[in-house]
């Protein structure tokens, strides 16, 4: 305890309760792959092949690791923009719904302002794709602000709308006049991919944006918007009595939130699928929930997390392909985690009180 | 050989021993008062005897019986019941609703007949009360009595009152006095928990103090005497405490009336009109009317204290104010200025400081560390922040001068503000709060729940702020706090102004009668009706 | 647009399946009632009832026996109200990423078992649904004989599951209990009676129901099972019961609002209206919304709505 007069005061880092998160963390996931291998033995399958073509699939060579990071980019977004919400206490689920309007805006974009030079044009697609999302991710902020809404119910309804939205133009206005009737957009221009970081694989800048993002979360929780942030979601009645306005508390989180998810939206468009298709963004809301939530909503975590969650999705395809197990392995684990998470403090608390 | 017997009753929770080798006994027709100041551990002891603790060490026998009280449910099984300071009542439901409510049957509800039953319990103890009632709409001694009705209904012999009277006016306190001596007289066990000497001498025949969860005095009733209580209630610490806080402590316990407030020797500010309401109405959540046209006048320098008993719109009337309610009609006026329209953040903005009566869920963020509730308010400004960006050494900084100003004990400001003891949760927010030198204060509640050295110290701040020259608005539903601070005495009664009149022309009899109605102009002065 | 097939007999076929279409939700938004009341959210509805989906296909299409499969779901569901009770009862976690959590677990879980089970296949499994059943007498009734009394067993187990529902909430101990618990757990508390009890039993029911109204889909409406056959029904139940102001018999109101909305969807198909079929598919989901919007203002939640509940210490 210093006294006035003295200079600096720190707050040192908690290794101790670091350490102690991590194990859990990292117990959760090992927990749940067993929980995975065990439903596979019980229904006949060999949960060892299994397990082994998923580690091939995600890490197996150069190609499949940069496959693991190409995933690992939306969720590791995704994930942000979540944890963004959650520590405002406002249950924004619609990721998957902001993801898609940030890529239909951002190609409507690209598709109707052809003729921009494309150093322009780019940087606008960016800030469509964002802007969509922001604004999805808004409709349900207002709702919840001035309605009371329920955020969980109606993010979901908007994830459903969004889906049925997108189904809608790749098979009718949106949908490329030279593809053959299949659902899905024109090509963007060629320029405006974005530049691939390792030669021949389809690991593109949008990872790398993704990692700029969480380094810019980690300084929001340092501005006095981040302090409002946490203030709105510790207590809304201290809240209001300092000053902070709730529902514009509610409604700028919201923003960021769908602004990020929506960039994922982007980046999938403009460094990985160059169209618009169907079910780009399938399962990416919960995948990112989890990514969130096993990262402790802290954005050095969720970049280890959305890292072990890419390996999960890119091993699991290949699992599909090569042993059989459906990808749907993949889920149960993802829910198995969330659980083991949320409970690990009474887990964890019962085994240290039998001691 | 009482019907209840505790013996060498010890209980430990994280970080204090609330009870340390407790004994007592309870004896059939007897009101036994459990006197103590706040946190002195009787709420504790009783929880034990009602089943919802069970103690660390230590015996309980029933009617010479040893037992094990593993739950409520064990205790009401034995004839235990208690009546809590926070009712445990549900409010949308029905008075039958609520007493039936945990009772075995079988089949089907038949809510006829247990009104009826209800009725014929509520008449045989001489209580008056509907049963077709909806909790939620009857007065706050209504709801005490439907508590109360809830254990003889189940056959209590032993029944635990806490803190009865904290909810009720002078006048329903002595009803209720009157209700448990006649239940007394049929052979019931009482015990009445008090941090009320006054109270506590009337109403009960044997007395047992706890102080710091021990035992240290016991004697009948007609035995002792209130300067003797007081000493053991409050104990050597009497001495350690200076000697202006004395005086307050002794007020605190009953132990003295509160003295007429002698005009402060500091320079007291130009009195000018710091606030003002005008005629003002305020609905509360549900949109029914809790404050109807009140006005009143605060000047610097002076502390008005709002007495009243709880739940008669004084916590709408300081939402109003500090602008977190909007007003229905009237006008509000902070330094000349109208501030009916205003909002939070204007009313923050002018030197103001507001003290909440419920610390835990607004006062502080449980969760943050107590730098980050001490720059709560500040930390938009120069020198907390620039550029948007947080600026920690400041904040940590001030939060350490802040610590050592107000008496806040901690090891280092980065611990948990859930981790303080309520008197130092309300240092913290006083020091938050009275740190710039606020020139309008409204503080609601502000010794409630504290010891008595943390609540001495409360005052003393408060006097001492008033005396600088501060307007201090003082909400109180414990008149002796409001006696012993106040310049000046405002009673609300169902949202309206019972009258004001200064701190030396009342004295509680006369501010009784104004809690429970009568306007001032209708009092004799000495606590009858004209 | 074919406006000659809007007749009479259209219309009233129209509100029959909006009955039949009402019926998971119903189901589900019944037990989510009960669980509500008792003060917990349970956001995990989707996933249970996506399990109880399965389970009942796979009940039935094992053994041939609807019933056994109609059997299996309610043990399913019930079995994952269990566990959605052990999160926030015992551990006490956040009640919405609990349910979550759930839902992602029984979407997961039920897509990988039928993958499991049945591998993937040409022509997806079938098995021979509950058929109507048409109650004498009272199925001849113009427009209403249609409407209510003509459909299969498993709508007049709904439709009789409001009364009985009504009465065990308003006029049984343990109702009153229930309703106690989630307004003011501690007084249930102090009366002797376990919260977390009441709290358990109110999941378990929640839950089974909801397996029960997920099962409806294959065994009564569908006759198959594909993986996310629920498409959300599960929050829109949660929807209904805020709807209902957590009462079963309006309840029974909200469900048929969006079996119309469903059964309307299909006829507006059929009428080759000249709108996209994608958008009209979303018109379940923009009504869930509109309603919420128009009831949550005013809504009175429960006082003990999704907050654990410890016995307070000091």
């Amino acid at each position: 305890m210093t006294t006035r007069g003295q200079v600096v005061l720190r707050r040192s880092i908690d290794w101790q309760a670091l350490g102690r998160s991590t194990y859990q963390a990292a117990l959760s996931v090992v927990l749940s792959l067993l929980i995975g291998a065990l439903l596979l033995l019980v229904s006949g399958q060999n949960p060892v092949l299994a397990f082994r073509s998923l580690w091939d699939g995600a890490f197996g060579s150069v190609d499949r690791f940069t496959e693991t990071l190409v995933q690992a980019t939306p969720l590791l977004l995704i994930a942000i923009s979540v944890s963004l919400s959650f520590r405002c206490q406002i249950w924004n689920i619609g990721a998957e719904g902001q993801v898609i309007l940030g890529g239909i805006a951002s190609i409507w974009v690209a598709l109707t302002f052809s003729e921009l030079p494309p150093a322009i044009l780019l940087p606008l697609t960016f800030i469509g794709g964002a802007l969509a999302g922001a604004v999805w991710s808004l409709i349900a902020g207002l709702l919840k602000a001035y309605a009371q809404a329920n955020e969980v119910i109606t993010t979901s309804m908007l994830n459903y709308i969004a889906v049925y939205l997108l189904a809608f133009l790749v098979h009718g206005p949106m949908m490329d006049p030279a593809g053959f009737n299949f659902p899905q957009s024109p090509l963007i221009a060629r320029a405006l991919e974005l530049p691939r970081l390792v030669a021949g694989t389809r690991l593109s800048v949008s990872f790398l944006i993704a990692l700029l993002m969480a380094g810019a979360a980690l300084l929001y929780w340092r501005t006095t918007l981040g302090q409002r942030t946490e203030i709105v979601g510790a207590s809304r009645r201290v809240a209001r009595q300092i000053g902070l306005s709730v529902p514009a508390t509610i409604a700028l989180v919201s923003m960021l939130t769908g602004a990020l998810a929506g960039i994922a939206g982007w980046g999938e468009m403009f460094g990985l699928h160059f169209r618009l298709i169907e079910e780009f963004a399938r399962g990416m809301g919960s995948l990112g929930i989890v990514v969130a939530l096993l990262g402790e909503l802290h954005p050095l975590g969720m970049v280890v997390s959305a890292f072990l969650f890419g390996a999960l999705v890119v091993g699991g395809n290949a699992m599909e392909r090569n042993a059989g197990v459906p990808f749907a392995l993949v889920d149960v684990i993802q829910g198995c985690v969330i659980l083991l998470i949320l409970a690990r403090g009474y887990i964890f608390k019962f085994r240290r009180g039998a001691r | 050989m009482g019907i209840v017997e505790m013996a060498g009753i010890t209980k430990r929770f994280p970080g204090v021993l609330a009870n340390d080798q407790v004994n007592l006994e309870l004896h059939k027709g007897e009101i036994h008062g459990l006197l103590g100041e706040n946190g002195a551990g009787k709420t504790t002891l009783m929880n034990i005897l009602f089943g919802l603790y069970q103690p660390d060490a230590g015996q309980i026998l029933v009617r010479s019986q040893p037992v094990t009280i593993a739950s409520p449910a064990a205790a009401i099984h034995r004839g235990i019941g208690m009546v809590h300071q926070h009712f445990r009542l549900v409010p949308p439901l029905t008075v039958t609703e609520n007493i039936i409510l945990g009772l075995e049957g079988r089949g089907l509800l038949d809510l006829k007949a247990a009104e009826r039953r209800v009725q014929q319990v509520a008449e045989e103890y001489g209580v008056q009360i509907d049963p077709g009632a909806t909790v939620q709409d009857l007065s706050v001694g209504q709801q005490q009595r439907v508590e109360i009705l809830s254990s003889l209904y189940r056959g209590a012999e032993i029944l635990i009152l806490d803190e009865p009277t904290a909810v009720l006016t002078p006048q329903e306190a002595n009803s209720l006095a009157l209700s448990l001596k006649k239940m007394a007289e049929q052979g019931k066990a009482i015990v009445f928990i008090s941090h009320k000497l006054e109270e506590v001498m009337r109403l009960t025949d044997r007395v047992t103090v706890l102080r710091a969860g021990r035992v240290v005095f016991e004697a009948l009733t007609r035995d002792t005497d209130k300067a003797r209580l007081a000493r053991e209630m409050i104990g050597h610490d009497l001495v350690a405490l200076r000697a202006e806080q004395r005086n307050q402590v002794l007020v605190l316990a009953g132990a003295k009336n509160a003295a007429p407030v002698e005009e402060s020797p500091a320079q007291r500010a130009t009195g000018r009109v710091m606030l003002e309401t005008k005629a003002v109405h305020v609905n509360d959540d549900r949109g029914l009317p809790a404050v109807r046209g009140l006005s009143l006048v605060l000047r610097s320098g002076e502390i008005l204290g709002i007495a009243g008993v709880d739940g008669n719109g004084q916590r709408e009337l300081a939402e109003a104010i500090v602008r977190l309610r909007p007003l229905q009609a009237g006008q509000l006026v902070i330094a000349k200025e109208d501030a009916s329209q205003w909002g939070t953040p204007d009313f923050l903005r002018r030197s103001t400081a507001y003290i909440p009566d419920d610390r835990q869920n607004d006062g502080l963020i449980l969760s943050f560390d107590i730098a980050r509730n001490a720059t709560l308010k500040l930390f938009k400004h120069r020198p907390f922040s620039a550029f948007g960006f947080l600026n920690n050494r400041a904040i940590n900084q001030f939060a350490v001068e802040l610590m050592e100003d107000f008496d806040v004990r901690a090891p280092n400001p980065f611990v948990r503000a859930r981790t303080l003891s309520g008197g130092n949760q309300q240092k913290l927010i006083l020091a938050r709060e009275l740190s710039q030198t606020p020139r309008l204060v409204i503080a609601s509640q502000p010794a409630r729940g504290l010891d008595i050295g943390a609540a001495a110290y409360v005052h003393q701040r408060l006097m001492e702020e008033r005396d600088r020259g501060a307007a201090i608005l003082l909400i109180s539903t414990d008149l002796d706090e409001i006696m012993l601070l106040s310049d000046r005495i405002l009673v609300m009664y169902n949202g309206r102004s019972m009258g004001e009149l200064d701190a030396h022309a009342a004295n509680a009899q006369t501010l009784g009668l104004m809690m429970a109605g009568t306007p001032l102009g209708d009092t004799d002065g000495s606590g009858g009706v004209v | 647009m074919n406006v000659e097939l809007i007749t009479f007999p259209f219309i009233v076929g129209l509100l029959a399946a909006a009955v039949r279409l009402a019926v998971p939700i119903l189901f589900a938004a019944l037990g989510e009632t009960f669980t509500e009341r008792a003060g917990i959210l349970n956001l995990g509805l989707e996933g249970i009832m996506l399990m109880g989906a399965l389970a009942g296909f796979v009940g039935a299409y094992a053994t041939g026996n609807l019933w056994l499969g109609v059997l299996l779901a309610l043990l399913c569901g019930g079995a994952m109200g269990l566990l959605m009770g052990f999160m926030s009862v015992t551990a006490k976690v956040n009640q919405v990423v609990a349910g979550l959590g759930i839902t992602i677990l029984g979407s997961g879980l039920s897509t990988l078992l039928f993958r499991l089970f049945f591998g993937l296949r040409s022509t997806p499994p079938t098995i021979t649904m509950f058929p109507a059943q048409p109650i004498p007498g009272l199925s001849r009734i113009p427009v209403l004989g249609e409407m209510v009394f003509s459909h299969n067993v498993l709508v007049y187990l709904a439709l009789i599951l409001v009364p009985v529902a009504w009465i065990v909430l308003y006029r049984t101990r343990f109702g009153l209990a229930l309703r106690a618990v989630g307004e003011r757990p501690d007084a249930v508390d102090t009366r002797g009676l376990s919260v977390d009890r009441l709290r358990y039993i109110s999941l378990i029911i929640g839950g089974a129901l909801a397996g029960l109204g997920g099962a409806v889909l294959p065994l009564a409406n569908l006759g198959i099972f594909w993986t996310q056959i629920t498409a959300g029904r599960g929050f829109i139940a949660v929807a209904v019961v805020v709807f209902a102001r957590w009462d079963p018999v309006r309840a029974l109101w909200g469900a048929l609002l969006f079996g119309g909305a469903m059964a309307l969807q299909l006829s507006l198909q059929t009428l080759k209206l000249p709108i996209p079929s994608e958008l009209l598919l979303m018109l379940p989901y923009i009504i869930t919304i509109i309603v919420l919007v128009g009831v949550s203002r005013r809504a009175e939640f429960p006082a003990a709505y999704a907050v654990p509940y410890s016995r307070v210490e000091k």
